[in-house]
């Protein structure tokens, strides 16, 4: 399964290369970084059909994770991917908002993997 | 006879004038005695039938009376009166002088010489007469002016009245005016010192999320390193090392899981501060949840303790709880509640710490014993919980406006006088509760918080 990281913190590339090492090693999981929502847009655009879970931040400069979510739905309303939001403010206004616009799940940070594994592993 | 009259009157004249008898009583006895001495010479010229030569003897007595008159200081004022006796004083001379020299001339001009006299004589006192008349004009303007100047004055008085009674006015207009500015400064402080926490509560969230972002990628990668060393481990078991160094590096990698357990534990640590600060500085969502009453109050409790001690570690005060354990949960606005709570503690140490250290400046402090308790109580579907110090205690005017907003009895920087207002709001517009106070000076305070327990809450 295909995963796309978006969050403009570098940093969470190797912990999510680290927290899932054995399945990345095992091919379960397929991780994918960016570091933008505009950088997240043009990786979808090259590698079109192939990303199954996005897991977007909300708050980044520049396009945000909302923005990013509707942009996605707007452009692939056919055969869109699941979207998972991630963010640092988990009031319920960001949560509605996000879920509204088409999000399949939403997580506050910080992120808990235990759980996150065990949504990840459902959806395969 | 001429001689007499004027000698006697300008006696007299000088003696009422001067008003010798008050203001010379020296002079007075010569002048009077000189009046006695006219008289008796009037008397001895009729008694001696009026010879010649007691002429010569008035002449010399004028003429002396005239040099005194001129000779003196005290008589100054009254030359011009001398002066008009003079010609009369010279015309008998003369006439005397001729009559005693040569009697055939004065024989021949007898009428001449008596026409003289007389007419000097009336001219003297006509002058006097004249000059009198004068002095009472003038007296009697004096008199006016007098008059006029009293007037004047009253006019003074009752003006200076006036302004006294507007001075007096101006005054207390003053003093109010200045009471006003120091109210509006004090307000003005308190207003800025509202502002300042109103910011320092927003840069805290502030600080607070742009710390959390860091510490999560702190205890993420250390967790992460943790299951590596452990990982690690299990691969070393499977290598063909010597057991050796098998056993020299899982040492190693012992003590790196120990110090990422540890840089984890610290993580969490830090992550609940912040987790603290965010839920302070939060504005109250305006939703109640079941909340475990005592746990709270327990909770805020050691909060505004500790906080106190940050700041004076001197600072001891003993905490007693009573609590009535069938509470359980209670429907309530947790966030607010809590503030309430932390207000009543802050206030309730605060109030003993002043105690102490007024004891402690007046010089016995030893048996006296800080105390702070909270106790609740549920019955009847109502929710009692009383804080109680055994601090400074409030005067009954402090107690009157402690629940308005700005009051505050601590110096500036020290309370805003926002905390119990706001208390007050929760417990009675956030709960529907009452919040009241009784206090006894110098020796207890006690909050009374009631809250309406609507239905009663599945411990669940």
């Amino acid at each position: 399964m295909k995963i796309l990281v978006v969050d403009d913190e570098e940093d969470v590339k190797s912990l999510f290369e680290q927290k899932f090492r054995k399945e990345i090693r095992s091919g379960q999981f397929q991780f994918s970084f960016s570091f933008s929502g505009e950088e997240a847009l043009t990786y979808l655009a090259a590698h079109p059909s192939e990303v199954v879970m996005i897991l977007s931040d909300i708050n980044m400069p520049g396009m945000s994770g909302i923005e990013l979510l509707k942009t996605i739905r707007r452009d692939h309303p056919s055969a869109p991917p699941q979207v998972m939001m991630i963010t640092a403010y988990g009031d319920s206004a960001n949560h509605d908002q996000a879920m509204q616009l088409g999000a399949d799940d939403f997580l506050t940070k910080p992120v808990n993997f235990v759980e996150l594994k065990e949504k990840l592993l459902t959806i395969l | 006879m001429d001689y007499f009259l004027v000698s006697f009157f300008l006696i007299q004249y000088i003696r009422t004038s001067l008003q010798t008898a008050v203001n010379h009583p020296e002079w007075e006895k010569r002048l009077v005695f000189a009046r006695y001495f006219s008289i008796a010479w009037i008397a001895t010229f009729y008694i001696a039938e009026e010879p010649f030569w007691t002429n010569w003897v008035w002449d010399i007595f004028l003429v002396w009376l005239i040099v005194v008159i001129y000779r003196n200081e005290v008589f100054n004022s009254l030359r011009t009166t001398a002066q008009t006796v003079m010609p009369f004083v010279a015309i008998s001379i003369i006439r005397d002088f001729v009559k005693g020299i040569f009697p055939k001339f004065y024989e021949e001009n007898d009428s001449f010489f008596q026409v003289a006299v007389a007419f000097a004589f009336v001219l003297c006192f006509f002058v006097w007469f004249y000059a009198r008349k004068q002095m009472k004009v003038l007296q009697k303007e004096r008199e006016d002016r007098l008059r006029e100047e009293q007037a004047s004055r009253a006019q003074k008085e009752s003006l200076e009245y006036l302004v006294n009674e507007r001075t007096q006015e101006l005054t207390m207009q003053k003093e109010e005016l200045q009471r006003t500015i120091e109210e509006l400064k004090s307000t003005q402080n308190q207003l800025i010192q509202s502002e300042k926490m109103a910011s320092l509560g927003e840069l805290t969230a502030g600080i607070a999320h742009e710390i959390q972002n860091p510490l999560n990628f702190v205890n993420n990668f250390s967790e992460v390193s943790a299951e590596l060393c452990t990982e690690l481990e299990e691969e070393i078991e499977k290598s063909e090392l010597a057991e050796e160094d098998k056993d020299y590096i899982k040492q190693i990698i012992a003590d790196l899981n120990q110090n990422q357990q540890k840089i984890t534990h610290h993580g969490k640590r830090a992550d609940s501060i912040v987790k603290g600060m965010l839920q302070h500085s939060r504005l109250s969502s305006g939703e109640k949840e079941p909340v475990e009453i005592n746990a709270l109050a327990d909770e805020y409790m050691r909060l505004a303790y500790h906080g106190l001690r940050a700041k004076d570690k001197e600072f001891n005060a003993a905490l007693v709880t009573d609590f009535d354990d069938t509470i359980g949960k209670v429907n309530v606005l947790p966030q607010d509640l809590g503030r309430v709570f932390l207000n009543l503690f802050t206030n309730a140490f605060y109030a003993v710490a002043e105690k102490k250290r007024k004891l402690a400046a007046e010089g016995f402090s030893s048996d006296y014993k800080p105390e702070v308790k909270i106790s609740t109580k549920k019955f009847a579907n109502k929710l009692y919980i009383r804080v109680t110090d055994n601090g400074t205690g409030m005067p009954e005017h402090v107690k009157a406006k402690i629940f308005q907003p700005f009051f505050t009895t601590k110096p500036t920087g020290q309370g805003t006088g926002l905390g119990l207002s706001m208390s007050y709001d929760i417990i009675t517009n956030g709960h529907g509760g009452v919040l009241d106070v009784e206090s006894i000076p110098g020796e207890r305070t006690e909050f009374r918080i009631t809250i309406p327990v609507s239905e009663p809450i599945s411990q669940s």
